[in-house]
């Protein structure tokens, strides 16, 4: 028998910083910090970082990322959600027509929009299982079926496709405030006396500082971004996600209830859309027909950029977290630099395809793939 | 010669109309290696998949350390101490192999309510265990994608028995591999019968039988032709059987010997 103590003296000895630098956010590691360089050296004097430009690209960022955190592990549980945009725009309106329209207390029609849409979710979930047709394909259908129900109820109702007072009907509401709210106000204080950020020099709001808190929609994204990362990568659960989309017969030969896990992931990707809606709607004042369009490409994109395998079973939610902060970054950063908006299609075009191509060189060094 | 761990009695399955499995008698004992031989076609899967619980027997008797056994599903079978080690592995080239080893099986610490897979127990068992096997990992964090098909073969071999059992089968562990991983594999199948677990070899491959073999059994066209032992036997006359006697015989002569 031949001896079997050594390994395999054609795999190379790797160094430490190589061991550090190849991991699955290499590539949204990279990718930030040079966003962040370009925009420094271009558009430093534009306003984008001031403390009113930092908030701005911040908050934007923050949205991308709430959306970004359950697509992501819906991913690498193997399964798409296309419907995410729709739920967006139908949970913002089921809070209007609960909140506003039947004058619901606002907590009880928050919970409900909940739980109509972890619901959705949950069925989309259950279809894809039962099935096994391609996510893609189901929630394709449950993109248009939201989208449909949240033009038809508002105008069958209201005779219009947009509600506003909900700002009015929240008023005062704990559970409205956990989305709603900004917290941290004294600190912002506190830095605008000491002339850290500016101050407002003028009207009813002079010596205000410009930022007056940190917005919860800010809380929520990188409370859910660490929950997912936590969850990912340090539970049993996060085990089942990765072994769920990494291989599903291989997984259930192994005891992993791969439909349980793939269900629960879609129910979590109605969470992240409905807390998004839920800020959305409270920081507007109103909710639309039309909110949420596009917004599950924004979220795919990001998990992208993130280092995320598009087939299941790889990637990682600090990647996609930073994919969601590089999206944001860019929006926003065009527009502080003047430049034409529709270059920004452009730019996010060349950002993605960079982005996978790192991505895919980084993976096939660390999973050994052909 | 001790007392069987597991006996498959005049083992029949039926599909239909068609006869799989034509009252097949099967015996292994702990800590050999009981090699079931056979062409395609010949039964071998579906008699270990009958041992391993994902086949009922249409007629026949399984006895296991001594009691009757009634497999309703393969779980059953894992549970009793009967692990089977498929040709496509259960393995997720993706993930490390510390995380495959455990996949299912996760082991978990306790933070008031709050569980946590234990990495570092898990890292540890699996270097540990990887290194008995004479495989040596960069890391516990290693993709079983950078493994090569005899390496992966080992850690699915490494977990079977570190999660306890008695019984492995292997289901034509060497059909896809070269020279050199073939030969680790079968040092992993000794070091395996040397602990003590009873090992069930499906091959068609006469000589990596013989080369960790203890008894040999052919299969043909669902029934047994009979047990060997080591010893007992030459290769080219379980060539023979396996391929059904002459025909075999007079192909090989015209073929110079080298099949």
């Amino acid at each position: 028998m031949t001896d079997v103590s050594h390994g395999d003296e054609r795999i190379k000895k790797t160094s430490r910083l190589r061991q550090a630098l190849i991991r699955p956010e290499l590539g949204g590691i990279v990718g930030t910090v040079a966003v962040f360089v370009f925009f420094l050296l271009f558009a430093f004097d534009s306003g984008m970082f001031t403390s009113q430009g930092v908030m701005n690209w911040s908050v934007v960022s923050a949205q991308f990322m709430i959306i970004a955190v359950g697509a992501c592990l819906l991913m690498i549980a193997g399964e798409f959600d296309l419907s995410v945009g729709s739920m967006i725009g139908f949970a913002g309106m089921m809070i209007a027509i609960f909140g506003v329209t039947l004058g619901w207390p606002m907590w009880v029609a928050i919970l409900v929009t909940f739980a109509i849409c972890i619901a959705f979710g949950a069925l989309n979930g259950y279809i894809v299982v039962k099935t096994g047709l391609p996510s893609f394909i189901v929630t394709l259908a449950t993109l248009f079926i939201l989208r449909g129900f949240t033009i038809f109820i508002p105008q069958t109702i209201e005779r219009k496709t947009i509600i506003g007072g909900i700002r009015e009907a929240a008023e005062g509401d704990w559970l409205a405030s956990l989305f709603g709210a900004e917290v941290g106000a004294p600190i912002f204080v506190w830095l605008g006396e000491a002339g850290i950020i500016s101050v407002f020099e003028r009207g009813n709001r002079a010596g205000e500082p410009v930022v007056n808190g940190i917005p919860m929609l800010m809380i929520w994204a990188i409370g859910l971004v660490l929950f997912g990362h936590w969850l990912l990568t340090r539970t049993r659960f996060g085990n089942w996600i990765f072994a769920s989309g990494g291989d599903a017969d291989a997984a259930r030969n192994s005891g992993v209830p791969v439909s349980a896990v793939k269900i629960q992931m879609f129910m979590f990707t109605a969470f992240c859309a409905t807390v998004f809606a839920v800020c959305q709607v409270m920081e507007f004042g109103s909710a639309g027909a039309d909110r949420g369009l596009l917004k599950e490409f924004e979220a795919i994109i990001a998990v992208v950029i993130g280092g995320a395998l598009l087939t299941g079973g790889y990637g990682s939610v600090i990647g996609a977290a930073l994919g969601a902060l590089i999206f944001g970054v860019v929006q926003q950063g065009l527009f502080f630099a003047g430049v034409e908006s529709s270059l920004f299609r452009v730019f996010l075009g060349v950002i993605l395809l960079a982005a996978v191509i790192l991505n895919t060189y980084i993976r096939r060094i660390i999973t050994g793939e052909r | 010669m001790t007392e069987p761990i597991i006996q498959m009695k005049n083992i029949e399955k039926h599909f239909g109309s068609v006869i799989a499995l034509a009252g097949v008698s099967v015996d292994v004992r702990a800590g050999e290696c009981h090699c079931l031989l056979g062409d395609n076609g010949a039964g071998k899967s579906t008699f270990i998949k009958t041992m391993s619980g994902v086949h009922k027997p249409t007629k026949g008797e399984i006895v296991f350390e001594g009691k009757h056994m009634d497999f309703a599903r393969p779980r059953d079978a894992i549970a009793a101490g009967i692990a089977t080690v498929h040709q496509h592995l259960a393995m997720i080239p993706l993930m490390s192999v510390s995380r495959n080893f455990f996949m299912g099986n996760e082991p978990i610490k306790k933070f008031g309510p709050i569980k946590l897979f234990d990495h570092d127990h898990a890292n540890e068992v699996t270097m540990r265990e990887m290194r008995e096997m004479g495989i040596n990992l960069r890391g516990p964090d290693q993709a079983v994608g950078t493994l090569s098909g005899g390496e992966r073969q080992t850690v699915a071999i490494a977990r079977a028995v570190h999660f306890g059992a008695k019984v492995l089968i292997l289901d034509e562990p060497t059909s896809a591999l070269g020279v050199r991983q073939t030969a680790n594999v079968l040092a992993t199948i000794d070091k395996v019968r040397k602990q003590g677990i009873a090992v069930v070899f499906i091959t068609h491959n006469v000589r990596h039988a013989m080369a960790v073999g203890d008894r040999f059994t052919v299969l043909n066209r669902g029934k047994t032709l009979g047990t060997a032992l080591k010893g007992e036997i030459t290769a080219e006359e379980l060539q023979d059987l396996m391929a059904g006697g002459q025909e075999m015989a007079q192909l090989e002569g015209s073929l110079g010997g080298t099949v």
